[in-house]
């Protein structure tokens, strides 16, 4: 009865077309700004960004998914970003936002995964493990402080909507676990 | 278009309502959880009001009459018992109509398929609440039945064909009926009974007929904007 929903694949989609040496440096200059409410991890290894595309002489398109729908970072993700290009000689900039294919969990990087934990987050599951429901209820979920898995869900909603808070059993400590989506 | 101001304005005031809960929830978590929901929801309500027209003024100009949500969310929250229950009810159907709406090739399609699995989250809150609450203390049983019950006439609604939504709505609501009912089940609470349609039942929101709450909780949402139009910080 619950079919599972539509699951896109985590690629962004790079609107079809390959990037110029100047619009894949754009790229990396703007995915280099940091997530506002995680400022370990880049929009980049965040997986949000979709796109970049030189529209003209100084004038740049900048694609942007949110993690959530209702994601209040979504609008200083979109400052910085005209911000920092701004400072590369780049005048112009509209940043869109794209819902499809919707943002994954599994669209965060390795290297974001890492720095997660590093902070104290522990980072979200691979989805395909938790088999076709963005609810995964009996995953294991490691506590980032001292490694053990015997860990417990306090709550499903957390200090951002991106987060549960979870107490780890061995060490005490509670922490926050980057949600699967 | 009449589709996505149903669908946007269920999501604009059951955000509201919970958002009444700041403040006020029995436990820090929740406070947490109620808050993260209602943003969700706000969210998803930005982006289908917006396909429609000016978010803003859709939101915060409009009457009392020109609101298209369903009845069941402009309900006062009640108890957290209460609030429960409307959320059981109205994220299992959210979630289904949603599910439904992500397969499809409408216009919702991109936000269904992003939301669906937000709400999901929602959904699965409002179950183990109703478990906890159901199969708790005599006390919490009790609230759990009142909230449910109380709840009930407004349900028929939802199911009320939205134009421009190409969902089976007789397939979607046999498909809550049936996940209420598990819930109920496993919380070893009954299903409510009484009318869901006709005469006593309630539901003609997507007409624009609303309750009486409705509109003093219009005022406070509306009051700030009308009185500073414009106005920032």
């Amino acid at each position: 009865m619950v079919t599972p929903g539509p699951s896109a694949a985590p690629t962004p989609p790079a609107s079809g077309t390959t990037l110029t040496p100047l619009e894949e440096e754009l790229l990396r200059l703007a995915g280099s700004v940091p997530d506002p409410e995680l400022p370990m991890v880049s929009l980049a290894e965040l997986g949000v960004m979709r796109g970049l595309r030189l529209l003209g002489p100084g004038r740049v398109e900048v694609e942007l998914t949110p993690t959530y729908t209702g994601c209040p970072a979504l609008e200083s993700m979109a400052t910085d970003i005209e911000r920092v290009l701004h400072d590369h000689g780049v005048p112009e900039v509209a940043v869109r936002t794209v819902l499809s294919p919707p943002w994954t969990t599994d669209a965060i990087s390795a290297e974001g995964r890492r720095k997660l934990a590093e902070s104290g987050i522990a980072p979200p599951a691979p989805r395909d493990a938790t088999a076709g429901s963005p609810v995964p209820v009996a995953l294991a979920v490691r506590c980032p402080h001292c490694g053990s898995t015997e860990t417990e869900l306090l709550s499903r909603f957390s200090s951002t909507a991106c987060k549960a808070l979870r107490r780890c059993a061995a060490c005490g400590e509670p922490f926050d676990h980057f949600k699967e989506l | 278009m009449t589709a996505a101001l149903a669908l946007g304005d269920d999501a604009l005031v059951l955000s509201h309502r919970l958002g009444e809960w700041a403040g006020r929830a029995p436990v820090l978590e929740e406070e947490v959880a109620l808050a993260n929901i209602a943003l969700d929801l706000l969210g998803q309500a930005r982006v289908l009001l917006s396909l429609a027209d000016d978010e803003d003024e859709l939101a915060y100009l409009r009457e009392e009459r020109a609101f298209r949500n369903v009845q069941l969310v402009e309900q006062p929250n009640g108890d957290f018992a209460h609030t429960i229950a409307r959320q059981l009810y109205f994220s299992t159907y959210q979630e289904l109509l949603y599910e439904r709406l992500a397969h499809g090739s409408g216009p919702f399609a991109p936000l269904a398929a992003k939301a669906v699995k937000e709400v999901a989250y929602h959904r699965d809150h409002a179950e183990h609440w109703t478990l906890r609450l159901g199969d708790g203390t005599d006390e919490s049983h009790e609230r759990m039945r009142r909230g449910l019950d109380a709840l009930w006439r407004f349900t028929g609604e939802l199911f009320e064909p939205v134009e421009g939504c190409e969902v089976e709505w007789h397939t979607l609501h046999d498909a809550w009926l049936t996940r209420i009912t598990s819930v109920l089940e496993r919380a070893t609470l009954a299903v409510p009974e009484g009318p869901r349609r006709g005469g006593w039942a309630a539901g003609a929101g997507r007409q624009g007929i609303h309750t009486e709450p409705f509109g003093r909780m219009l005022a406070e949402m509306q009051h700030l904007h009308r009185s500073h139009p414009g106005a920032t910080w």
